[in-house]
């Protein structure tokens, strides 16, 4: 460390503005942002795709794109001002005193180098080389709870799981003891119970180390969780900052406000309301801001918001930039909350799966991915899969759209009617019957065509309409999705990830499908436009009475919409019930854990039961119940031994555990703190 | 398929080799000595199933084993290419790597344009264009590249010079571009920014982070160009006299010499395929995921 005595911030912004070049001209990223992280202290910033998160981190570090440029402000890193630095000296400041994590650790981590050399480059810049440069590794590796770090070393990164890979990504991030640390989305695209393990890492290694920590992600209850204060950013300008409860529980601007009612909270499900949106879009980066940046999206703005950039107003220990901040939490609601109408007396089963096993043959082992699967879906119903990557979810939905076969012996039945188990031996009207909405509408769209040849194809394949009938039909569906006539002539590339997806959900709907699987359909999307979609598939549910079979790694989002829930773990299915009896529990002891595993927003921290380890391979599935190697409640020999029944504890509620329900409800009784 | 492409040439083998004015009988006699009157499979099966022994049959014109003249001519045609690979890949990869470190500046659009340009000029305007300059106007260089008997590794080299000139400017734009884009998509990739982000000096980042990344799918295409140097020369070796596999083919197809022309192109067709097996295991070596895919 060249500074000896520390700066009083850790991080300083002042009014820092950021352009990127585009198509000759530089347009606007970061509009005078100011902000400050003190010594120590965790600072989160949050909003949506676009808004320029990501820029400040790279900024900070001087990483920007070759079209990205400075424009104004100052950077001041540990009172350095990064802004100053030669190039020397910046490469010190990185080795020295800043580091960064980012999501997609995969990508992250050199693909051709194995870990161990990875990791002690690092220590060699500090001058420890060899043998000492080697320990020092493991050390870190064992730092970040990495439980067989020699042998760690030897791998190269594709070798590991996601969570591996992003705590070798802390690992070596926090190897040159920072003073400031950066965390770009470092749990996005993790698994829940992944997610939960490497918040808690970062969480425990920010006290030992006292580093500052800069931390960005799109999700709000990550950001109240794990940092002190909060900044939402919107449209590259800081709209709020203060202290995290205090914010997200009483915000003062209406980004914030409205953000906040976008997400499913406290166990909201979809008869009880709709999930509130914000209308309209991100200013575009071409765009030409005058007054409030959010005033086009805003039902308090009027004609000062429009034309007069509203200050940053000092709330006592806070700031909102908005005219309006004493009233902000009065904005009316974009989509009226009216309840869906009640559902239906149960009707006959639309589909039955009986006895459904899938086994993969993996170099000589037999991978089984699917076992033994029995469920069935009534019309008009939701049933939310859930699990960790790995459980089989996909690969369950992949059987039953028939895109592979399924082992012999198990049954799916469609309306009564036995399925064949590979899609060209289906009737069209048995292929027409389901359907299904993929997590990457980009990749599931055609990139040449337009909107209305892409639907107006599946119009003509699956519901066999031509002419003026096909046109009529077109328009309906198209306002069905809450698409307009401009969007049809356009190709995908030109749609938002949210309106992309409402095509593919059109198309899915083309054939008056009995049920569509909708396989993550909102992880891509930003959660004001996951609310709009989520009330879309609410809506078309009970329009048409379809059943959906929800694939979604977001427990809020399947409680949201799930009437019915399975839990699979290792391709059998744990517990299978009504919704909110698998989330009010009493549960079973795995989905106690995904549960438990979800960051919350109201910081209601319960006693988080960590899972150990990774989801056991399923070529070698443990003897007994395959949960036993991880379980927090386990019995005894006899989990290790016996595989439990899928037992029916309450009529519609079947557990697959040893221990007795009532045994359940004692031990879970003490856990069980979530809001009805 | 070259057997039937043969076969199938229009024009009467024993005519060909004895000329318009002879005898139809002595044609006819000559035809069945050689065995090209007997039907097409039974020809196919003894002439694979003879070269795959070794033998690749006798040659209609010299009367002699085939398997000679090819192995010479296969010999010369891997000197040239071995000449123009060392000059080309080293240069040509280095190109590219420096462009990429460049984008966007003068130094790439020389380098790109100019690979470029020159790439898409066929190799007998630059070669003759090369003989120009270098054989006629300035006399530095032999004109042709067929070197004294008994000349030794120093002379061969100095007569294999210019004629690998023009097989250098073809591939060297295109194993530069490839290179280039390579370096550009490794340096924007993650992981160099990890390296970075690290504090390593800018060197380091570039020769242990950037360099490997970037040339795995440059040696894939160098590998695949291997087959066109040594298979591909006819007009070069035309050109410059030389006596290649190329012009071996060309004198062959010429003459309707059909086992010579056969087992040169076939031989071609090991040589593709040896060395696009070399570049695959070359590839699978330096790419980890490859090399370990199968303990996983």
């Amino acid at each position: 460390m060249t500074n000896s005595a520390k700066a009083e911030n850790a991080l300083e912004l002042t009014d820092l503005s950021v352009a990127y070049r585009v198509a000759g001209r530089n347009r606007a990223v970061l509009r005078n942002l100011s902000l400050t992280i003190g010594q120590g202290e965790a600072y989160g910033l949050v909003g949506e795709s676009g808004c320029g998160k990501s820029t400040v981190a790279l900024t900070v570090v001087r990483y920007l794109p070759r079209n990205g440029s400075i424009t104004g402000g100052a950077i001041s890193l540990d009172g350095q001002n990064v802004m100053k630095l030669d190039a020397e000296a910046l490469r010190r400041a990185r080795a020295e005193s800043v580091s960064m994590v980012y999501q997609d650790p995969g990508k992250a981590l050199n693909p051709s180098i194995r870990v161990g050399r990875q990791l002690t480059e690092i220590f060699e810049l500090g001058g420890v080389s060899g043998r000492a440069a080697t320990d020092r590794a493991i050390a870190m590796l064992n730092r970040v709870r990495i439980s067989d770090p020699v042998s760690v070393m030897q791998r190269y990164p594709h070798q590991l799981s996601g969570g591996m890979q992003q705590r070798v990504a802390i690992a070596m991030a926090l190897a040159n003891d920072p003073s400031m640390l950066i965390l770009d989305e470092p749990t996005t695209g993790l698994d829940a119970t992944v997610e939960a393990e490497v918040l808690d890492l970062i969480a425990q290694l920010s006290q030992e180390l006292s580093a500052s920590i800069l931390f960005i992600s799109h999700n709000l209850a990550v950001v109240s969780n794990m940092c002190d204060r909060v900044g939402v950013l919107y449209a590259g300008m800081l709209v709020e900052e203060g202290p995290t409860e205090v914010v997200f529980n009483d915000p003062r601007h209406p980004y914030t406000v409205a953000l906040l009612r976008c997400l499913p909270r406290g166990g909201q499900r979809k008869d009880q309301g709709r999930l509130d949106t914000i209308p309209g879009f991100l200013p575009g980066i071409e765009a030409d801001i005058k007054g409030c940046a959010f005033a086009d999206r805003c039902a308090l703005a009027d004609d000062r918001c429009r034309s007069e950039l509203p200050p940053l107003y000092d709330l006592g220990g806070r700031l909102s930039r908005c005219f309006h901040h004493d009233k902000a939490q009065a904005l009316p609601r974009a989509t009226p909350s009216d309840v869906a109408p009640a559902p239906k007396p149960a009707a006959a089963p639309v589909l039955r799966v009986a006895g459904l096993n899938k086994t993969y043959a993996s170099h000589g082992h037999a991978l089984r991915a699917v076992k033994d699967v029995s469920l069935d879906l009534r019309p008009g119903e939701t049933l939310g899969l859930v699990g960790e990557s790995g459980s089989g979810k996909t690969t369950f939905a992949r059987l039953l759209l028939g895109l592979v076969p399924p082992d012999d012996g198990g049954t799916i039945e469609l309306e009564g009617k036995a399925l064949a188990p590979r899609l060209e031996n289906r009737s069209d009207d048995q292929i027409k019957a389901m359907q299904i909405v993929f997590q990457n509408p980009d990749s599931a769209l055609n990139r040449s065509h337009s909107i209305r040849h892409l639907i107006g194809r599946a119009l003509k394949r699956l519901a066999g309409l031509s002419g003026k009938a096909l046109e009529a039909r077109l328009n309906d569906l198209v306002r069905s999705v809450r698409l307009t006539d401009r969007h049809l002539a356009v190709k995908p590339r030109q749609l938002s990830g949210g309106l992309k997806q409402r095509v593919a959900i059109a198309r899915a709907f083309a054939g008056d499908p009995r049920i569509v699987v909708c396989d993550e359909p909102t992880s891509a999307l930003d959660v004001s436009v996951q609310a709009a979609i989520l009330n879309l598939l609410a809506d078309l549910q009970s329009k048409e009475d379809v059943s959906y079979i929800f694939i979604s790694h977001d427990l809020a989002v399947v409680r949201y919409l799930s009437d019915n829930i399975a839990v699979l773990y290792l391709g059998r299915i744990m517990e299978l019930g009504p919704s909110e009896d698998v989330f009010s529990g009493p549960h079973h002891p795995y989905t106690e854990a995904l549960l438990s595993a979800v960051p919350k927003l109201d910081q209601t921290e319960t006693a988080r039961i960590r899972l150990d380890g990774e989801i056991p391979s399923a070529t070698n599935p443990p003897s007994g119940c395959v949960f036993h190697t991880r379980c927090p409640r386990k019995i005894g020999p006899i989990c290790e031994q016996q595989e439990p029944p899928l037992s029916e504890a309450q009529p519609g509620h079947s557990i697959r555990c040893h221990i007795p329900y009532a045994e359940l409800a004692r031990l879970q009784k003490a856990v069980v703190a979530e809001p009805a | 398929m070259v057997f039937l492409g043969g076969q199938a040439l229009p024009g009467n083998v024993g005519r060909a080799i004895l000329g318009p004015f002879a005898d139809q009988r002595a044609v006819d006699t000559l035809n069945h000595t050689l065995g090209v009157d007997r039907p097409l499979l039974a020809q196919y099966w003894s002439w694979i199933s003879n070269f795959v022994q070794g033998d690749m049959g006798t040659s209609y014109i010299f009367r002699a084993p085939v398997a000679p003249f090819v192995i010479d001519a296969l010999g010369n045609s891997m000197k040239l290419a071995a000449v123009a690979f060392v000059l080309v890949v080293p240069i040509g990869i280095l190109g590219g790597v420096v462009a990429a470190l460049n984008l966007n500046r003068p130094l790439d659009r020389i380098i790109s344009l100019g690979g470029l340009s020159v790439t898409v000029l066929p190799e007998f305007v630059t070669g003759i264009i090369l003989i120009l300059i270098f054989g006629v106007w300035l006399r530095w260089l032999p004109i042709s590249a067929a070197w004294p008997r008994d000349a030794g590794f120093f002379t061969q080299l100095y007569y294999l010079i210019l004629p690998s000139l023009p097989l250098f400017l073809v591939l060297f734009g295109y194993i530069a571009r490839m290179a280039r884009s390579g370096m550009i998509e490794a340096l924007d990739s993650d992981y160099t920014r990890t390296a970075v982000l690290k504090g390593l000096p800018w060197r380091t980042v570039i020769w242990r982070h950037v360099l490997r990344n970037a040339l795995l799918p440059t040696i894939t295409v160098i590998a695949t160009q291997t087959g066109y140097l040594i298979g591909g020369l006819v007009v070069i070796e035309t050109l410059f006299r030389y006596q290649g596999i190329g012009s071996l083919i060309f004198t062959a197809a010429r003459g309707k010499d059909f086992p010579m022309l056969e087992s040169g192109i076939l031989t071609i067709g090991i040589v593709y395929a040896v060395a696009t097996l070399v570049a695959d295991f070359l590839y699978s070596v330096l790419n980890p995921r490859i090399r370990l895919g199968s303990d996983q």
